[in-house]
């Protein structure tokens, strides 16, 4: 089989996958789950917080921010692992 | 290498208090408008850039990665006793909210900008705002410093 024929396959199989994806989208404005209709109606009695999007980080969510924040380190530990022998 | 001229200098110290301003009421009003720990921090992490650039060699004793590396340990640290305090129900748990006292004023509806609310988002926007301040001008200063250094033996 010559190459034309790979990127074709290639090619028609992406396609299928993106039509597939494009046509099963839920319509707009009915999200498939009623969680984000909970935390907007309760965000702000519950955390105290106007901001829904750091009530989710900081009180919902936040061993992901935890995550985030341990990241960051890391990456700071390697920085700092790169050019620590240099004054 | 003393840094920039003196322009540079001066500009860089009048934009030192505003930057420094913005950025802490970002961290502070995290829980009532956009932003938070994370866009604070970057907020002043960029004057401490803007300090390193034009003063280079100056600015060497104030920014020492000793301090700022004990800072960021710190400020995880806080995050994560902060998130073990409200252990008595889950981790991570709000246990400071709608209790009055620190930060614990109640809400019903809408807030309408009382700054005292929030429970442990405020505390934990603050350590994750020091958290990245301190990581991103650790970075800075080592890079800057540490290629700088072998620049200038290349050329001796």
């Amino acid at each position: 089989m010559n190459a034309g024929l790979y990127k074709i396959l290639v090619f028609a199989v992406l396609f299928a996958f993106i039509t597939a994806a494009v046509v099963s989208t839920h319509p707009f404005g009915e999200p498939p789950s009623e969680m984000d209709d909970y935390f907007i109606k309760n965000g702000q009695n519950e955390t105290g917080a106007n901001n829904i999007v750091t009530s989710i980080l900081f009180d919902y969510r936040g061993l992901d921010t935890l995550g985030e924040a341990t990241v960051l380190f890391t990456a700071v530990t390697g920085v700092f692992m790169l050019f620590a022998g240099r004054k | 290498m003393n840094g920039m001229s003196k322009i540079v200098k001066v500009t860089a110290c009048v934009l030192l208090v505003p930057g420094i301003v913005f950025g802490l009421y970002i961290i502070m009003h995290g829980h009532l408008t956009p932003g938070g720990g994370f866009q604070g921090g970057a907020v002043i992490a960029t004057i401490s850039a803007l300090l390193i650039v034009a003063y280079s060699d100056e600015i060497r004793g104030i920014m020492s990665r000793d301090i700022l590396s004990i800072m960021e340990s710190i400020a995880l640290t806080a995050f994560i006793m902060l998130a073990l305090l409200g252990l008595s129900a889950t981790f991570f748990n709000n246990f400071m909210v709608n209790e009055g006292g620190l930060f614990g004023n109640m809400v019903s509806g809408i807030n309408p900008g009382d700054l005292n609310t929030g429970g442990v988002i405020p505390l934990m926007n603050m350590a994750v705002g020091l958290e990245v301040y301190s990581a991103l001008s650790l970075i800075l200063v080592m890079m800057y410093f540490g290629s700088k250094k072998e620049v200038l033996e290349d050329a001796g």
